[in-house]
Order: C-alpha cells, then structure tokens, then sequence
C-alpha cells in the first residue's frame, strides 16, 4: 500500500503529515510505504491513497488514489479516525 | 538549530492582513539573519499562489518556502497575534499564530519539524501558544525536551 501526503510545495506541511501518518500506521500495526510530495508532482505519482488538506484535494481530483481530506495536521487522532474510516487501518 | 528562541518569537503582534503577518514572522527570521530577504517575499508568493493550506490546524499557519528561497538554516519563528486575521482558509480560520518555518536542505529541518509537530498536537502547549503574554511563560514548554 503506498500513501501520499500532498501539500503545496512539499517541503514542511507535507512532511508533518507524513510523520503523523507514519505514526499512526505504526501504531495499527500496518505497513505502507508514505511519502510527502507537493501538490503538482502528486499527480504523477501512482499510489493507493492521498492525504491532504481540504483545499488541495480539489485540484487533486481526478487522481487514481482515494483523496482522503485531513482538516488538522497535528491531530494524530483525526488522522486516526479518517484511516480508519476508510480501512486504511 | 534555531527553534523558537526568544529572539525567534514575537507576542501580541499587530498585524492587519495575512500578508503581514507573513512578513512579520518572517521578520524574525530575518533579523537573525536565518534566511535571506527573499525567502519572505517566496514565503508570499507561495500564499498568493498555492493558497491558505499552510493553515494546518485551527489557527495556526505554518507559513514556509523551498530552501532554495533564501533559507540559510532550519529554523522556526512564532508571531502570536494581538487579533487574529483571516487567511482564507475554509475551516481553520481566523489565525492567531503563525510559525514561520526555515526548511533547510538538510535533516535538520526534519528534527525540527518533528519538535514543532510534537508541541502542536498537544491541545494544553497550543493554549499556552496562544495566551502567553511574555517568554518565560513559554520557555520551560519549548525547552521541555
């Protein structure tokens, strides 16, 4: 399973979504590989799932992933609860 | 390393709009000489550009440009605003504090992401964020670890 975590320009937001994410994952028990990139070389990347702010997923329409919408990147529980919700985890 | 020093943080500050509560965050950034004048200006561009999506949880803005920018270190400023301003953000307006972060190239910035991320998902440290009105109520959180 691959996960993306999308912001835009893939530098600071992306890669604390990302350590959340890997946090998460870790703690269920699942293993998938993350990586954060910005939103224009997302959508090259194949990959099962994307993660990312409201905003975003709506230029990420479109791309083969689900687009999972996270509203706070620092909330280890909201990223708990949208994975899950979605059988992720 | 440069995390939120007091030099780094500035409380009560006024600003009127998004874009100068960029520029002033990154002010701080600049007059220790951390990054380059125009880091803030790409700090800006990428706003104007990309939006508001570094509002990344309920008012907080973790404003930031590519390293190439002009970011001479990994460091992380803090502007606590007197008023909150809209960023134009869909949920997690208005913003009361913006953290202006200097990724470096490096995996220093990742440390101090890492740091960043662990005080801002603890809902007790971001109300301290937010109500501090001088460093010391703030220092023994930042250093904590």
């Amino acid at each position: 399973m691959k996960i993306l975590a999308v912001c835009g320009l893939g530098q600071g937001t992306s890669l604390i979504l990302r350590m959340n994410i890997e946090e998460v994952l870790n703690e269920a028990g699942v293993d998938a590989e993350v990586e954060h990139v910005d939103v224009s070389a997302a959508s090259g990347v194949e990959a099962d799932y994307i993660l990312t702010s409201n905003e975003l997923a709506q230029s990420l329409q479109g791309h083969q992933a689900k687009i999972l919408v996270v509203n706070n990147y620092f909330d280890i529980e909201e990223i708990k609860r949208v994975l899950s919700q979605n059988r992720v985890i | 390393m440069h995390f939120l020093t007091q030099e780094l943080i500035q409380l009560d500050a006024k600003v009127n709009n998004a874009k100068e509560a960029i520029e002033q965050a990154g002010k701080l950034l600049l007059d220790q000489q951390l990054i380059n004048e125009s880091y803030i200006q790409a700090m800006i561009d990428s706003y104007e550009q990309n939006g508001p999506y570094f509002v990344l949880a309920p008012h907080i803005a973790l404003p930031h440009a590519r390293p190439e920018d002009g970011a001479k270190q990994a460091a992380v400023s803090m502007l606590q605003l007197k008023k909150p301003v809209p960023f134009g953000h869909p949920n997690n307006d208005p913003v009361s504090l913006v953290f202006a972060l200097a990724a470096g190239s490096n995996n220093e910035h990742i440390l101090v992401l890492k740091k960043l991320s662990t005080l801002l998902g603890n809902e007790e440290i971001r109300y301290k964020f937010m109500t501090a009105k001088n460093y010391e109520d703030l220092q023994s959180v930042i250093e904590g670890d």
